[in-house]
């Protein structure tokens, strides 16, 4: 282990800096144990899945067959908006192989249970977006299956597309602080600004499939998801059937980033239905245009910035106007918009704040959970428009954030407060320094380089009480050869399932090739809440670490296997525990939005080609603070991958809308970083322990995709171009050129 | 994959004479070789042929070499083959330039030279090339040879002179006088289709064509003209302005593409001067 | 009609059509092989054919006839480039990973950065940010 404070190399090259919480004793002990073994926290340890990954073994949901299994087919809406009169399926009707299901054949409720319970799982009558489902056939024969003509008769009606002029809200949220109004007339300079995001695609690279297998009086679920009890909430409620007829086995899973969140509940409930009409095993795999046109985005935002701030720097009003495009339904929209919210005021002090925020309905696909779920547009925001406010100052930008900056014991835009591990100063000085920043922005003014930060946090787990009402459980438990993880969260190649068994395996003393980690399966694991919000690692982990010190005082001294064999399996479950004295009001947003933060600083070098307007990254400093680095590989990888997504949002990933569905639905037309689009990379991992996370560790999956982003937009400032939109594609760039000429 | 495979024919000649008897009996046949282009339209259910003629592997249409002072390709070169050949680096450097952006190495292992022609896309990267280059394509009928300019193979959007039953058997290419010049910008910096590409031989007679701006790509005479009679950059210009039609689609828009053309024009005048 | 994959000898009866992809995946269960897009776009479907990697969604059947196949079933597991993506990180949710080595495997570890990324253009990742597969081919 390092010294204190000292740097040190490891994961072949990241920077890993080390410090402790204000009590100078980190908050993570071994166990007591003689001739301890070596560190298991903090060791770059080979993922679990490492091996079946790299030799094709790992099955993913495609990779899996069922005796008798047939194949799935939805049939959507051609149109935005419109009232159905009639469907016809004269295929169907001729060959008896076809299985067809429309929301007649719904046991119980027609819906995805999700927050508001709106959203059907098959269109009765009304039509709310373009490709929303209408009716499911299901056949053995794949191209029978996808010859069939259904002829849908459809009375269409005017849609709403653009979100900012439609009328219909699905939810409204203010955060209100101090005397807004009175320091904006008080406030030595008031700088505006607004910034607009668009969709964001998550193109992970398996599309969303499950199979339904009908099984003991009800139905089995394999997929490729992020949220195994989200599937199976939705099932019980549109089948109405208890959760002994219910199971969900998550198959290898090819990517996520949110876009396996919510959308599977709706796949698995049309698997789900064929199965059980048709008696038989049914696969439905989406093609990447399908689920291009069907599933999931990230929300556009619109951000409208009033800040007050004095000639000192002092940002002493902060009015942050926030509208959201939702799409049809309200899926998981109030909680973007909320932790969209949360962090709208970036990673600063301000005493006088007042949020608005609306998400408005629109009749498109329903927008959903992508890493980051709202923290990336409304960062984007702010970090554009501190640059704004340093230029009306004709202060350093960097000078700026440093004045604002929150620090531990400060106060947050909700009135929570900062955690000894707040770390916003050290993230940025680090990453100034590093990178060389203030000799780059002075040698490359006029040039075709460019040099642009961000400072960025992320609040990590569930929103507010979210947590608390999650009560998310993970058990432990002896075996033969040591101790088995069961956990409900699933390893989608963040590396979580590696990740606990080095919690486990440290707390326990044991060595790490001794925990095995349960399947996430809802027949054999507890519900460990969904795989989401940065909280695996956090807070399952840390439930993890308290069931494997509750079982080391069982075993009293013994070796779990020993114990095993003595008194056979031992098992240890525990339930979430809320820090001491953290408190949200979720209706006033008043408190403790977040356990605590993650803090990181970018610095994204570009280099810009005048005649075409190209902009391409060239270097990218990334120092990111996360607590603790359970496995430092891991870490890196959560960084470089988040950063490269971040990238694309920055300057690629445009989704082009079109009579409400997108109309550029190809991986050819949607275009996401490929290795020449992709900077190198300097990483710095930070490390200031959390009280409450395992061995210190905090969230981090999401923080890197907050910041590339923001720093992009303001490199590319520093070449002489100003933006406020994302993408920054080479058409909008031109765009800004010519009219500033 | 949206296009049923069961009803779909695949003919399978064993040479190329074979080929051109068999396409000429049935010139309703959709040649097909790399395959790169076909699939994507097999799977997206947009491709309307259902019977093809498959010339993948046909060795009269493989090779590159000088004869005469003339550097032929045979019509199934692949991209990969046309980075790798020294004399495609020594006579067509652009040529080079202009494959290796096409698609990753995949894309460059499978894709041909004539199917990059046949196709006809006008984003089609190497089209401006074979236009400065004042490529001859060699077509080959049942009943014979014959040689067609390139800047003469296009008569509208994915429309070419090609008669039925007619293949293209090789390219040919004469010694091109001048600097060579080639200049892609796609929607990333791989993997990308183009949203403007621009070719120039900077000689005696100059020549320029783009691609991405018009139904088909275009050979830029006026521009070319204007440019030899020592106008202006201004005026030649201006000249590529009357010359190239570009519209608004999902990869980008006229005003780029117009904008940059012209930037791209300069930059050529200025670096080949 | 003959295929030889990984060494092994197949009959296949395939419509000549049929995607290369489909028929590794569903006739011969080597599922190792990945579909990402259908349309040459992400790599996750690569192949050698003769050693050269291409996208075995855009190859029908009848053309691979005879020619020798690789798909990542036939990688030693032992094979130090698989070794390296695991210790390094290159693999995250690993549905690139099949098609990734596949294209890497030639790749020496001295190559240029610049190399490195031309010969893995073709194959796209949405995980690692690339930088966790550099160091595996360079470690390997």
């Amino acid at each position: 282990m390092n010294e204190q404070g000292r740097p040190a190399r490891v994961g072949g090259g990241a920077l890993v800096t080390r410090g402790v919480d204000e009590a100078g004793v980190p908050d993570y002990h071994a166990p007591m144990i003689e001739n301890p073994p070596p560190p298991i926290v903090g060791t770059a340890h080979p993922r679990l899945d490492g091996y079946e990954k790299t030799s094709g073994r790992a099955k993913y949901v495609d990779d899996l067959t069922f005796p008798g299994m047939i194949y799935g087919r939805t049939v959507r809406s051609t149109v935005a908006r419109g009232r159905i009169r009639s469907i016809q399926t004269s295929a169907a009707a001729a060959d008896s192989g076809f299985t067809v299901v429309d929301y007649r054949d719904i046991p119980a409720v027609n819906v995805i249970s999700l927050i508001e319970d709106d959203q059907p799982c098959l269109v009765e009558r009304e039509i709310r977006h373009m490709a929303e489902p209408v009716l499911l056939l299901a056949h053995a024969d794949r191209e029978k299956l996808y010859g069939a003509e259904v002829v849908t008769d459809v009375e269409e009606s005017p849609a709403i597309l653009n979100y900012e002029v439609s009328d219909v809200e699905l939810k409204r949220l203010t955060i209100s602080r101090g005397d807004v109004d009175a320091a904006l007339a008080a406030a030595d300079v008031i700088v505006e600004g607004e910034y607009r995001t668009g969709h964001q695609e998550q193109l992970y690279i398996e599309p969303n499939g499950v199979i339904a297998v009908p099984e003991n009086g009800g139905v089995t679920i394999y997929g490729s998801l992020q949220c195994p009890f989200y599937v199976m909430r939705a099932l019980r409620v549109l089948l109405g059937l208890p959760d002994d007829k219910l199971r969900v086995v998550q198959a290898a899973t090819g990517g996520g980033f949110g876009g396996k969140e919510e959308y599977p509940s709706m796949l698995a409930s049309h698997a789900a239905l064929l199965a059980l009409k048709s008696g038989r095993p049914v696969k439905m795999i989406y093609d990447r245009g399908e689920d291009m046109l069907a599933t999931t985005k990230r929300h556009p935002f619109r951000v409208r910035h009033r800040t007050g701030v004095s000639r000192d720097g002092t940002i002493v009003a902060l009015d942050v106007d926030i509208l959201v495009d939702g799409g049809a339904y309200t899926t998981l929209t109030p909680v973007v918009l909320s932790r969209g919210a949360l962090h709208c005021g970036g990673p600063y002090r301000c005493d006088n704040v007042r949020v608005q925020g609306r998400a408005m309905m629109t009749n498109t696909p329903p927008n959903g959970a992508f890493r980051g779920f709202g923290a990336p547009q409304t960062l984007f925001a702010i970090e554009a428009h501190m640059e704004r406010i340093a230029d009306a100052l004709g202060m350093d930008s960097v000078a700026l954030r440093e004045h604002n900056a929150l620090r531990p014991g400060d106060t947050t835009i909700t009135g929570g407060t900062i955690g000894p591990d707040g770390s916003a100063l050290e993230v940025l000085r680090e990453a100034v320094t590093r990178s060389d920043y203030h000799a780059k922005r002075a040698q490359w003014r006029g040039t075709n380089r460019g040099i642009g930060l961000a400072l960025f946090f992320h609040g990590a787990g569930f929103t507010g009480d979210g947590e608390r009402k999650l009560a998310s459980r993970a058990a432990i438990e002896t075996t033969a050869t040591g101790v088995r993880i069961l956990a409900g969260t699933v390893e989608i190649g963040q590396g979580s399932h590696t990740t606990h068994a080095q919690i486990v395996a440290e707390t326990l003393g044991l060595p790490f090739d001794r925990i095995a980690v349960e399947h996430p399966d809802t027949d054999n694991v507890p519900n460990s809440g969904p795989t989401v919000a940065s909280r695996t690692c956090m807070v399952v982990g840390r439930i993890l670490q308290r069931c494997s010190t509750d079982l080391l005082e069982r075993l009293s001294g013994m070796d779990p296997a020993d114990h095993f064999k003595q008194h056979g399996p031992t098992r240890v479950e525990q339930e979430y525990e809320a820090p001491l004295g953290l408190h949200f009001d979720e209706v006033n947003y008043v408190g403790d939005a977040y356990g605590t933060y993650a803090w990181a600083c970018d610095i994204a070098e570009v280099e810009i080609d005048r005649d075409t307007f190209e902009v391409r990254p060239v270097h990218f400093t990334a120092v990111q603070e996360i607590g603790r680095a359970i496995n430092p590989v891991m870490v890196r990888g959560q960084i470089e991958g988040g950063t490269a997504q971040g990238l694309g949002y920055a300057l690629l990933e445009d989704v082009i809308m079109r009579d409400g569905g997108m109309a550029n639905n190809s991986m050819t037309n949607y275009i996401v970083p490929t290795t020449l689009d992709t900077p190198t990379m300097d990483v710095v991992i930070m490390e200031r322990p959390y009280r409450h996370g395992p061995m210190g560790a905090k969230g981090l999956g999401e923080l890197p995709i907050d910041g590339p982003a923001p720093a992009v937009i303001n490199a590319i400032r520093h070449l002489g171009i100003e933006l406020n939109e994302l993408p920054a594609t080479p058409e909008r760039i031109m765009e800004a050129v010519c009219s500033s000429e | 994959m949206k296009t049923p495979i069961s009803p779909l024919e695949l003919v399978r000649p064993e040479s190329f004479e074979h080929a051109l008897r068999l396409f000429a009996g049935t010139p309703s046949l959709t040649p097909i070789a790399g395959c790169t282009d076909v699939y994507v339209g097999l799977n997206f259910g947009t491709l309307k042929a259902q019977s093809f003629i498959d010339l993948w592997g046909l060795p009269e249409l493989v090779g590159i070499e000088v004869v005469d002072d003339v550097l032929r390709f045979g019509g199934l070169t692949t991209h990969s083959e046309l980075v790798a050949s020294a004399e495609v680096q020594e006579w067509l450097p652009m040529l080079a330039a202009a494959c290796r952006e096409i698609g990753g190495v995949q894309i460059q292992n499978r894709g041909t030279l004539a199917g990059n022609i046949a196709n006809g896309s006008p984003a089609g990267d190497t089209l401006p090339v074979l236009a400065v280059a004042e490529a001859v394509l060699v077509l080959a009928h049942q009943d014979g040879e014959r040689r067609v300019p390139f800047n003469e193979f296009y008569t509208g959007y994915r429309a070419t002179v090609l008669r039925p039953g007619e293949l293209i058997r090789a390219i040919e290419v004469p010694r091109v006088d001048g600097k060579q010049w080639f200049r892609k910008v796609g929607t990333r910096a791989a993997q990308a289709i183009s949203k403007i590409v621009i070719a120039g031989v900077r000689g005696p007679q100059p020549r320029i064509a783009v691609g991405s701006v018009a139904p088909t790509v275009v050979r830029l005479r006026q521009t070319e003209t204007a440019l030899a009679a020592g106008a202006s950059d201004d005026d030649v210009v201006a000249a590529m302005m009357a010359e190239i039609k570009p519209i608004d689609d999902i990869r980008s828009t006229a005003e780029y593409r117009k904008t940059v053309a012209a930037n791209l024009l300069r930059r050529f005048l200025a670096e080949t001067a | 009609m003959q295929l030889r994959v990984n060494g092994a000898d197949y009959d296949v009866t395939s419509h000549p059509m049929t995607r290369l992809l489909d028929v590794l995946r569903e006739d011969l269960r080597l599922t190792g092989t990945k579909e990402g897009c259908g349309e040459g776009e992400c790599g996750a479907c690569t192949v050698l054919v003769e050693g050269e990697p291409v996208c075995s969604c855009l190859v029908p059947v009848a053309q691979v006839e005879g020619a020798a196949i690789t798909t990542i079933e036939g990688i030693d597991e032992d094979h130090p480039l698989l070794r390296a993506f695991v210790d390094h990180g290159g693999a995250q949710c690993g549905i690139c990973t099949p098609g990734m080595i596949l294209a890497a495997l030639d790749i020496e570890p001295d190559a240029s950065l610049d190399e490195i990324r031309v010969r893995l253009a073709g194959n796209i990742c949405r995980c690692t940010g690339y930088e966790a597969i550099y160091r595996a081919i360079r470690d390997a």
